[in-house]
């Protein structure tokens, strides 16, 4: 399978299964999805229809039971784990529900530890980091610990590190939803000016609809499966609409 | 990474002291019991160290210093004419009851050397001189136990050391204090006293045989190992180099009294806790950390950057708190130089305490690893 034009990634009956016999829960039953070069994807849907394990799958940390992922081209599945692991280093940028960061590290630590990981030197790392902290408005704070910023501020912090190394991809899962609606609004503007772009690409998980207005793409999940992708909130909400 | 792995040891102030404190506990206590127990084992044998004679003849019974089976005087000119001793003389050696001035009766070991030469006499004076044993009723007693086990009893209770020219009673014999000396204590941690080997046969009780040692030195070119071989054949005695009979001794107390078990037993404990402890704490650590873990595992970290992480992490508070266990070790054994307390401190129990603290940091280090290893970057995801 060959990534098309202007597809960055692209999921081909993808589907995942955990446990076995009794136990067995099917979290992907067959997803079929491309994101496009520049644009903002959003996963939308209720709590356990499959969304972080998408991302978990697109993002090379969880395998596939079935199917195959294209990200920029190269099979995720294809790659031994080691390989994955260098990958998913240098092309792909996190951001997680809870942050993630480190309370014992100062925010440049924090933020400049992808370098680190890509083999780039301690005091190299922490001066870029603080530059990028400055793109997040938090460059006065590069010495500070996480604990002494608010919700918003800490995944500001999440935000430079996702980025820091210049990923063509940053997966988000649920960024907003620790977050109070003014924040998480402004979270999700800085994460469009700054993740996506010519060549790279967002996806974001979320339930969050409040931020759905900034996405190119929607992708409806439930159940395991896509139920439809939008090019708008509204154009989900009025597809809803007649299928109520 | 390496310094962010040190960074966030030493981030978290409480969990890194308490991770150093278990470390430096059982590092303390590992070098404080062996220690004492080498402190002990050498104690088993000091009275051959201190003694500067190339060979020791003794009964072919004979286990261990403290262990003198008398022979016959006789036996000295049997040695004396072996081939290859170049001089032998005399050494008694035994314990007699002392009695101070308010009745109480101490046990002491009395020496009795050479009347001549006064080989075997001790290493170092402190006051008075070796030769003043020529001196009538006199008798040289060590340092430590003229300040408190020998010392005059006032009137009000205290302690009053003895000093030269005071006289104590050995046995219904008077006897001067012309000396002081410093002793090596000997496993018994008796009072030490000596005097010439003829006076030492007039106060101790009487016995057919008296004769406890006797040292020889070999001629010059010849192995003391070789002339006491040759002693041993010709006279049917027990003679051995001074090495040889320092290994007879320790070999005595290491196979046939309880000394190595019971400490073995005590370092062991020591290991135990301190490795429970250090473990314990530094597996907590790693756990409130797994998903950092499991987040720098997503962003690219691979296991033999986490495995280094974390077993500089281990390796640096095993060498901070072996390094404070030691120096509060050193400290111990420093305040207590001078008194019965006994500590040495020789190389191969700093190594065995190094080796130990190896054990535990590796240990502490395994848990987690094992836990960090198996941990999939995709949890960072799970709410």
């Amino acid at each position: 399978m060959k990534t098309t034009a202007n597809h960055v990634i692209e999921c081909r009956s993808v589907k995942k299964t955990f446990g076995s016999g009794a136990s067995e829960v099917h979290a992907l039953r067959g997803i079929d999805i491309s994101v496009e070069e520049g644009e903002v994807t959003m996963f939308v849907g209720p709590s356990g229809c499959g969304k972080t394990t998408l991302i978990s799958v697109i993002a090379g940390v969880l395998d596939a039971t079935e199917g195959e992922c294209r990200v920029f081209g190269k099979s995720m599945q294809e790659m031994s784990n080691d390989e994955r692991t260098r990958y998913r280093g240098k092309n792909i940028g996190f951001v997680f529900q809870q942050f993630n960061l480190i309370p014992s590290l100062t925010l440049k630590e924090n933020v400049g530890i992808p370098l680190m990981i890509n083999g780039i030197g301690y005091d190299e790392a922490v001066e870029r980091a603080e530059q990028t902290l400055g793109r997040v408005g938090l460059g006065e704070r590069a010495g500070d610990r996480p604990t002494q910023l608010s919700g918003g501020q800490q995944q500001r912090v999440a935000i430079a590190r996702a980025i820091v190394h210049s990923p063509r991809l940053v997966v988000c899962d649920e960024p907003t939803s620790a977050l109070d609606h003014t924040t998480g609004q402004h979270v999700v503007e800085l994460l469009r000016e700054v993740a996506a772009g010519d060549g790279r690409a967002l996806i974001v998980v979320t339930h969050d609809n409040r931020i759905f207005q900034y996405a190119d793409r929607i992708a409806r999940m439930d159940d395991g499966r896509i139920q439809g992708v939008y090019g708008s909130f509204q154009e989900m909400a009025d597809a809803e609409k007649v299928l109520q | 990474m390496k310094r962010i792995a040190l960074h966030m040891l030493m981030g978290e102030t409480g969990k890194y002291l308490g991770i150093v404190a278990g470390v430096m506990f059982a590092s303390l206590l590992i070098i404080q019991q062996l220690s004492t127990l080498v402190g002990i084992l050498t104690q088993t044998y000091s009275g051959i160290s201190a003694v500067h004679a190339d060979i020791w003849v003794m009964d072919a019974k004979v286990k261990s210093i403290d262990d003198s089976k008398p022979m016959t005087d006789g036996q000295l000119g049997r040695v004396r004419s072996v081939e290859g001793v170049a001089w032998a003389v005399p050494l008694y050696k035994g314990s007699i009851s002392a009695r101070l001035e308010n009745g109480d009766t101490v046990v002491a070991t009395l020496y009795g050397l050479d009347d001549t030469t006064f080989i075997g006499g001790p290493a170092q004076m402190v006051q008075g001189n070796l030769a003043d044993l020529r001196n009538s009723d006199s008798v040289i007693v060590d340092e430590m136990s003229a300040m408190d086990r020998l010392a005059h009893v006032a009137a009000d209770g205290s302690r009053v050391p003895l000093k030269l020219g005071d006289t104590l009673e050995l046995n219904d014999h008077r006897v001067r204090v012309v000396g002081l000396c410093k002793v090596g204590r000997g496993f018994q941690s008796l009072a030490v006293v000596y005097t010439t080997y003829t006076r030492a046969l007039s106060i101790a009780p009487t016995q057919r045989k008296n004769l406890s040692y006797i040292l020889a030195a070999a001629q010059a070119g010849k192995a003391p190992e070789e002339v006491a071989g040759k002693i041993g054949r010709v006279t049917g005695l027990g003679a051995y180099s001074s090495e040889q009979f320092v290994q007879k001794t320790l070999h005595y107390f290491l196979t046939e009294t309880s000394i190595v078990i019971n400490f073995g037993l005590s370092v062991i404990v020591a290991f135990l806790i301190g490795t429970l402890i250090a473990g314990q704490t530094f597996y907590n650590f790693t756990m409130d950390n797994l998903r950092h873990f499991a987040a720098l595992k997503a962003m690219g970290a691979n296991d033999g950057m986490i495995l280094s992480m974390i077993l500089l992490q281990a390796g640096l508070v095993g060498m901070l708190g072996y390094g404070l266990g030691t120096g509060l070790a050193c400290l111990a054994g420093l305040a207590g130089q001078d008194s019965v307390i006994t500590f040495s401190l020789p190389w191969y129990v700093l190594l065995g305490a190094g080796l130990a603290v190896v054990g535990i940091s590796g240990i502490s280090a395994l848990l987690s690893l094992r836990k960090v290893m198996k941990l999939e970057p995709g949890v960072v995801f799970r709410g």
